[in-house]
């Protein structure tokens, strides 16, 4: 790769659509009032749902823990205010299936008195371990949408790491909660760079941002020359979507393709979301765990559009009450952007770390689909697709249930952008079907692997009966045989075993003795069987 | 609030199929324009009857099927179809058999098949193939161009031929009917004639038959179009015209006197609108972009090798029909590097 003045690759397909910023980008972020009550999900992360710390009736302090991390792939949730627990229950959450799940609810005392809290730490000081440490316990986790456990991306186990690159494209229209950020934080954004710098051992930053945010490039740009920071870039892109999917974006500035199916780790790079950054900062700078985030609140169905400062657990209908509400003809609420967010059932649902966006949308914004038609293998997919995958093969196989070729044509390197669904002139909800084939497959390994469980565990059972028969059989044996030789030996009059002889003389003198007092003929039977026993 | 909830991406660009039928039945005006201009009435005949009876039988069919015709009939499929197939078909074709054939792509090539985005065969190319070998004598009936012929047909003579199958009053079939130019360049070097001598006939033109090339420009423009709306791939026409060019070129400089001159076979037959319209028909090509050139190449050799050692003059539609048998496996070995595969895999 040469070393040049800032080059740029390119990705294959993606979209050019219009980005509809402006709608929320205008004005500052707003600080969303605390509500009265707050919903915490208890599961706001990948990997394992953190273990609840409180129980109804608890009084907390802004900032403290109230679910614990419960593996190593698990985050911590903190009270994003002071209070009391009032309810411990499955509750309804943001997800695409309207489903509930484990939630704390706290009632808010209106004080929102901090906890005691960590120490600040000065990075340059610190071992990257214990900066891990403190961001395992903030329960970072990445805010870009894939909400990853941080402590866990930056542990690099080993590996070299060369570049670490903050993703602030933000590629997705609509969506500006990272501009404003960028914007009104650029401090704490590349702080927090420079702290992850600093975990991975990286050897430069690379910042790729979507050309169409120039106040915020500016912003950075500003914050990188007051502070004469080297090996730090801003790397502008053109706005393509989806340059901020982490391979995408990656190619674009390293001009690197991440292994198909690995980890940027492979070839030496991290990427970290840009408000993560900020989020690392906090905590290990102020010692602030992750409570609140910005959280986009746009499209035509809302009254006043823009950014707020949340605290986690808000609801979005208080959200949108602060946004001046509704407007009459909204017909659909979104989570995260219009390409790859979801339609949520009901606004009574809280923000968790992950919410990045709620677009109120109106049918005159976003027409709701239309019939889909057959495929005509037009191939219009293959031209966006940014995996450079056959979408329409995939459908194929997809719809015909051949999940096996769908493997083959390389399903799990589908990142789901949209790209195929949105030019798709028949209509289709492609990504839907490559969701479904993906869904089949788990549970096809995961069945597999609880029939392979099963057969072992027969296998074992089976091998261990086997054994046991083997073992008692060999025990019958050796007990016949020793049956066999007894006799032989206390017929040698030696005794091999001092007791047994023991035994032997006193039997004798028993036997002796009732030889004496009654001279029958049962003693030498008796004195057989004896011996027998022993 | 309650919410409706569908699936991710909620933008959707505003292509349809429908227009991009649409799009191609406007690119194919032009083509329409020059043949009517230079064989008469009949085209537009021909078009007129196989559009009537593809719409009946897809809509019969699907009614058949259980399915609702209308939104089938309204992304236009069926009308390209029949279009391409009238526009291959003789001016003067007796109208049943144009029936026939159109019947037989919309229902057998077609529907049988499951529809539009199910065929494996192009439906038109299908039809046209039945009948030629069903009727070679009406199917090889085709008049000169307007400006060679010495009698000029009106509307009604047209009508009166193509319903009664009887030719103009007072004419012959054989005073009104001509060879196409592929079929009597064929004829002439089977009677071992030279191709210096061959072209003295007024039948040609600059590069393929008098006023046929024409037709081949009118399509070439449609293809532009068609192109420059993204509608189709430069892929398939390119390679298939590049590879037909090629073969003819190699051929022509071996010996210039018993192989025509390379344009005259883009020019003088269904080579162009092959190659923009027929072969680019989206569901029975192959799909990944280097199957494409593969496909779009070997159409280009199969029309040279059928028109110079087969037995049929022109050879666009065997050679579509035999790739389209070849296009599943040109896309099985065709996938293409998905993004990542190149990077090193360490774990």
């Amino acid at each position: 790769m040469p070393d040049t003045a800032a080059p740029v690759w390119d990705f294959h397909g993606g979209l050019h659509v219009p980005d509809h910023k402006a709608e929320s980008n205008s004005t500052p972020v707003r600080t969303a009032a605390v509500p009265k009550r707050l919903t915490l999900p208890l599961q706001q992360h990948i990997g394992h749902i953190a273990e609840c710390a409180v129980q109804v009736g608890d009084k907390v302090l802004k900032g403290q823990l109230i679910a614990r991390a419960s593996d190593y792939v698990s985050a911590n949730i903190h009270a994003p205010t002071s209070g009391t627990v009032v309810d411990v229950a499955e509750l309804p959450i943001a997800h695409p299936s309207g489903l509930t799940a484990p939630c704390v609810v706290i009632e808010s005392d209106g004080d929102d008195t901090w906890t005691e809290l960590p120490e600040p730490l000065d990075y340059r000081e610190t071992d990257p371990a214990d900066l891990r440490e403190r961001l395992r316990w903030a329960g970072i986790v990445g805010l870009g949408g894939a909400v990853f456990p941080t402590s866990v991306k930056t542990n690099t186990t080993g590996r070299k790491v060369d570049t670490l690159i903050v993703n602030a494209a933000e590629c997705e229209p609509y969506i500006t909660c990272d501009d404003r950020l960028m914007r009104e934080q650029p401090g704490d954004a590349i702080d927090g760079a420079l702290i992850l710098k600093h975990i991975v051992g990286a050897r430069q930053v690379l910042v790729g941002i979507e050309e169409n945010k120039p106040e915020a490039i500016e912003a950075l740009r500003d914050h990188i020359e007051q502070n004469d920071l080297k090996d730090f870039e801003i790397r502008v892109v053109p706005a393509k979507y989806p340059s901020g999917g982490e391979k995408q974006l990656i190619h674009l500035l390293t001009g690197i393709e991440v292994p198909s199916q690995g980890l940027p780790l492979q070839v030496g790079i991290v990427c970290q979301n840009v408000a993560t950054c900020a989020a690392v900062s906090d905590a290990v700078q102020r010692g602030r765990p992750l409570i609140s985030r910005i959280v986009t609140l746009t499209g035509q169905g809302v009254e006043q559009p823009g950014n707020f400062r949340a605290l986690i657990g808000t609801q979005v209908s208080d959200l949108i009450a602060q946004a001046g509400g509704y407007r009459n003809d909204v017909s659909r609420l979104l989570m995260g952007g219009p390409m790859m967010g979801f339609g949520l059932h009901s606004d009574e649902v809280p923000i968790t770390k992950g919410s990045n966006c709620f677009i109120a949308t109106t049918e005159v914004e976003m027409p709701s689909p239309a019939a889909s038609q057959p495929c005509i293998r037009c191939g219009d997919c293959v031209k966006v697709c940014p995996a450079q995958l056959l979408p329409q093969q995939l459908y194929w196989y997809a719809r015909a249930r051949d999940f096996d070729k769908a493997q083959d044509y390389h399903l799990f390197d589908c990142i789901e952008c949209g790209c195929c669904a949105h030019v798709c002139p028949a209509n289709i909800p492609l990504v839907h079907y490559y969701r479904f084939a993906k869904t089949e497959v788990w549970a096809a390994e995961r069945e597999r692997q609880q029939s392979d469980l099963a057969r072992r565990r027969h296998e074992f059972r089976e091998a261990r009966l086997a054994r046991l028969e083997a073992e008692r059989k060999a025990r019958l044996r050796k007990k016949k045989e020793a049956l066999d030789k007894k006799p032989a030996k206390s017929a040698d009059g030696k005794g091999a075993d001092p007791k047994k002889a023991a035994i032997e003389a006193a039997m004798k003198r028993v036997a002796a003795k009732k030889k004496a007092a009654a001279a029958g003929t049962e003693a030498e039977p008796a004195q057989e069987k004896t011996k027998e026993d022993a | 609030m309650q919410f409706a909830t569908p699936s991710s991406p909620h933008l959707h660009n505003d292509n349809a199929v429908q227009k991009v039928m649409g799009q191609v039945l406007l690119a194919l005006l032009p083509g329409i324009g020059a043949m009517w201009w230079l064989f008469g009435w009949g085209v537009i005949i021909n078009i007129g009857i196989a559009t009537v009876t593809a719409v009946v039988c897809e809509w019969l069919f699907l009614r058949a099927r259980g399915r609702d015709p209308r939104p089938a009939i309204s992304d236009l499929s069926a009308v390209l179809t029949a279009w391409l197939l009238a526009l291959a078909l003789p001016p003067l074709l007796p109208w049943w058999q144009t029936v026939v054939g159109t019947a037989f792509a919309i229902i057998v090539a077609k529907q049988l098949f499951g529809g539009i985005g199910y065929n494996p065969f192009n439906p038109a190319m299908a039809g046209y193939v039945l009948l030629l070998v069903s009727f070679p004598a009406t199917m090889t009936r085709w008049l000169p161009p307007e400006i060679l012929a010495e009698h000029t047909l009106t509307l009604g003579d047209s009508l009166r031929a193509v319903f009664t199958s009887l030719p103009p009053a007072g004419l012959t079939w054989d005073a009104i009917t001509s060879a196409t130019p592929l079929d009597a360049m064929r004829n002439q070097l089977d009677q071992n004639r030279m191709i210096s001598e061959i072209r003295l006939s007024p039948l040609w033109g600059d590069f393929g038959g008098r006023g046929w090339e024409w037709i081949g420009n009118a399509f070439l423009l449609g293809g532009v179009f068609l192109l420059w709306r993204r509608v189709i791939t430069w892929r398939i026409p390119v390679s298939m015209l590049g590879s037909l060019l090629l073969v003819a070129g190699i051929f022509w400089m071996i010996d210039p006197e018993t192989h025509p001159f390379p344009a005259f076979h883009l020019f003088s037959g269904a080579a162009i609108i092959g190659a923009f319209f027929i072969a680019t028909d989206p569901v029975s090509a192959s799909t990944t972009p280097r199957g494409q050139l593969i496909y779009g190449a070997s159409i280009g050799l199969l029309v040279f090798v059928i028109r110079t050692w087969g037995g049929y003059p022109d050879a666009v539609a065997f050679a579509v029909l035999l790739m389209n048998m070849a296009a599943p496996m040109i896309d099985h070995y065709t996938q293409p590097t998905v993004f990542g595969a190149q990077g090193a895999r360490d774990d």
